[in-house]
């Protein structure tokens, strides 16, 4: 059984057809990127897993169980995490209570015990902190911890999204350009956190990334998608070489390997 | 400056920061307590509807500054505390100490109730909706005359606190100390707020909607709960101005009532405890100054007293408008500003608060 499985699932946003009969696989463990042009419908496919869309056909199983009756909030709870491809922070609180939220499913406390701030409530502070601490240090974020969200530098702003999903713990990471807008050693950490995330995280990654450098260095299988349809999936260099990949980004400089850095 | 180190996890889930933190306050509330002694008994009468309006202050800057969401209405819901309050008390024979809480529970639930349908409205329209609430409760308390006495209003009978009486003219520093204690106790309850889970999960709804659904919040739920708890701080605060006006109608909770709140929490400063004390501070001292100084402009001029009918109102709302233009971050972000120049001095530097340059969507495309 596949960790997550999207079924011919097609979405239309008026007459146009965002996402057309699209069906994969990702399989416990791996990184399977999804590649395309922009306006391919990668975020659209995001947005359907998270159940901010709901597909027009098609069915999305996560650990064989269908979560299309799911609502958006309940998501997270089944394992599932992501990322924004335009940075979804909460602005005015710090680094420190934004990963706090990352920990919001796991809490078992109620907003009654919250505001006599019981022993209970004190204790289940302390391990939630304790669990995102180990984010901090993993993400190397100890010299924003304190700081707002307004005000942090764009690449710090992206770790720190990451460092959010992650302190859900997830059985799957979504990535939504992870490495958009970075400098090239910061894409370089990006890889390298990746790579930890799988190994020794154990977290399945489902990623939508534009730098092939990026992707080949760190994904087991890639699909590319072109105007929401499939055009090829498997191995980064299977997929680079595939005849329709080459086709549908002609004139388009994003397979260059240069990334999107700029 | 003082810099923090974490030493533990309890850092940042205490109360304060620090030790100079917690003396400073603990000085200040050591202050409150001894201030009948130092000024007279008309000052602490305004000392305590500044408590007063700094409790129904935080009820709705819990829900504006914490959660984001607008409330046009919360006179309603000060209503609602303290008629219930009342009505427990005279009609039920309830004490004090049983109608007092129970009123501010009334206003929590009635509060829920309203977010039920209204949650799902945003901006401008949650704001219409919740003015028509403030409107709506004008006229049911006249419509429900039986209970509520109509146009006459209620009279709030003394607070009676085993054997112990409460009253504004006859100990007017024995009602400040038991409103002082109340504040006190409202205040710590929105202190654990932000320090637990609830707290940032309103933080998330106020900040982003999309992003705290994708962390498993829920939304609608977690607004309702915002609701609830700002309802009943502010319906305790509505009790207590019962009891404090000893005589109210429904006009003593009408629309300008709410609007005067909203206005105060953002003159005080949205998103902080100390906002909401600002704003009351304001709302409390305005009218008294006006007069003070319309005295005084008389007595010099020889014209006797002027009075301009909305003369008030007028000056609230260019102290508004002034705050919006030039200190957004209201009363308490420009004490912030003086406290950093002074802790800083000399090394202050003049654009030391000036918004850095944060990433816009719109500067980047996909
Ligand atoms: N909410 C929406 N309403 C209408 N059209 C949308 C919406 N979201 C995305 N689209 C369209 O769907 C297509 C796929 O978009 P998207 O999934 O964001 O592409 P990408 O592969 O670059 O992430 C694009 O043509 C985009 O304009
Ligand atoms: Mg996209």
């Amino acid at each position: 059984m596949s960790l997550l499985e999207l079924k011919n699932v097609t979405l239309r946003f008026g007459g146009l057809v965002a996402v057309n009969d699209v069906s994969f696989n990702v399989e416990e463990g791996e990184v399977f990127a999804l590649v395309g042009p922009n306006g391919a419908g990668k975020s659209t496919i995001f947005n359907m897993i998270s159940r901010f869309y709901t597909p027009a056909e098609g069915d999305i199983y996560f650990e064989g169980k269908s979560i299309l009756d799911r609502e958006p909030h309940d998501i997270p709870s089944l394992g599932i995490a992501r990322t924004f491809q335009n940075i979804e922070l909460f602005e005015q609180a710090s680094v420190l209570q934004n990963l706090l939220v990352g920990r919001h499913t796991h809490r078992r406390s109620n907003f009654l015990t919250d505001i006599i701030f019981t022993p209970f409530v004190r204790n289940e502070e302390r391990a939630q902190r304790e669990a995102v601490e180990h984010v901090i240090d993993f993400l190397d974020l100890q010299p924003y911890r304190e700081k707002m969200i307004a005000g942090l530098p764009y690449g710090v702003r992206k770790v720190v999204e990451m460092g959010r999903a992650l302190a859900i713990k997830p059985k799957l990471l979504l990535l939504d350009e992870p490495a958009s807008g970075l400098s090239v050693e910061e894409t370089r950490d990006v890889a390298f956190w990746i790579e930890d995330i799988k190994k020794v995280m154990g977290i399945t990654v489902l990623m939508v990334e534009h730098d092939m450098h990026l992707v080949s260095a760190v994904s087991d299988r890639v699909m590319a998608l072109a105007d929401g349809r499939m055009l090829a999936i498997g191995s980064p260099q299977k997929v680079q070489n595939d005849p329709a990949v080459i086709e549908a980004y002609l004139g388009s400089d994003h397979m260059s390997g240069d990334g999107e850095a700029a | 400056m003082r810099i923090v180190f974490k030493t533990s996890y309890d850092a940042d889930i205490r109360l304060f920061k620090h030790n100079a933190q917690a003396f400073w306050y603990l000085l200040l509330f050591a202050i409150a307590i001894l201030l009948p002694f130092i000024v007279s008994e008309f000052l602490i009468g305004e000392a305590t509807l500044v408590l007063i309006w700094a409790i129904c202050g935080m009820g709705l800057m819990i829900l504006v500054g914490q959660t984001g969401q607008a409330s046009l209405g919360h006179a309603a819901f000060m209503a609602v505390g303290a008629y219930s309050n009342v009505i427990y008390q005279e009609n039920f024979s309830l004490p004090f100490v049983i109608s007092f809480p129970l009123s501010g529970l009334t206003a929590g639930v009635a509060g829920a109730l309203v977010a039920l349908p209204t949650t799902r409205l945003h901006g401008i329209y949650l704001a219409i909706a919740t003015l028509a609430i403030s409107v709506l409760t004008e006229d049911l308390i006249v419509i429900l005359e039986p209970i509520t006495g109509g146009i006459t209003g209620l009279f709030a009978p003394d607070v009676q606190i085993f054997g112990f009486t409460f009253n504004r003219y006859g100990n007017p520093v024995e009602l400040y100390w038991l409103v002082l204690g109340i504040t006190f106790i409202v205040v710590y309850a929105y202190r654990n707020i932000l320090r637990s889970p609830i707290g940032r999960a309103f933080a998330a709804v106020r900040d982003s909607e999309v992003s705290a659904k994708a962390m498993g919040v829920n939304v609608a739920r977690t607004k309702m709960v915002a609701f609830a708890v700002s309802c009943t701080i502010t319906g305790l605060g509505g009790a207590l101005m019962g009891h404090f006006a000893t005589v109210f109608t429904h006009e003593t909770f009408n629309l300008i009532i709410s609007i005067t709140l909203l206005l105060m929490i953002v003159v005080g400063g949205l998103g902080s405890i100390h906002g909401a004390f600002f704003g009351a501070i304001v709302v409390v001292l305005l009218p008294l100054l006006i007069s003070v100084s319309r005295d005084a402009i008389g007595a010099y001029t020889g014209s006797g007293s002027i009075t301009i009918p909305g003369l008030e109102s007028g000056i609230f709302g260019a102290l508004l408008i002034g705050f919006i233009l030039f200190e957004p971050m209201g009363i308490y972000g420009r004490w912030l500003k003086i406290r950093t120049y002074f802790e800083l001095f000399p090394f202050y530097r003049k654009d030391m608060f000036r918004r850095q340059k944060s990433y816009l969507k719109t500067e980047r495309t996909q």
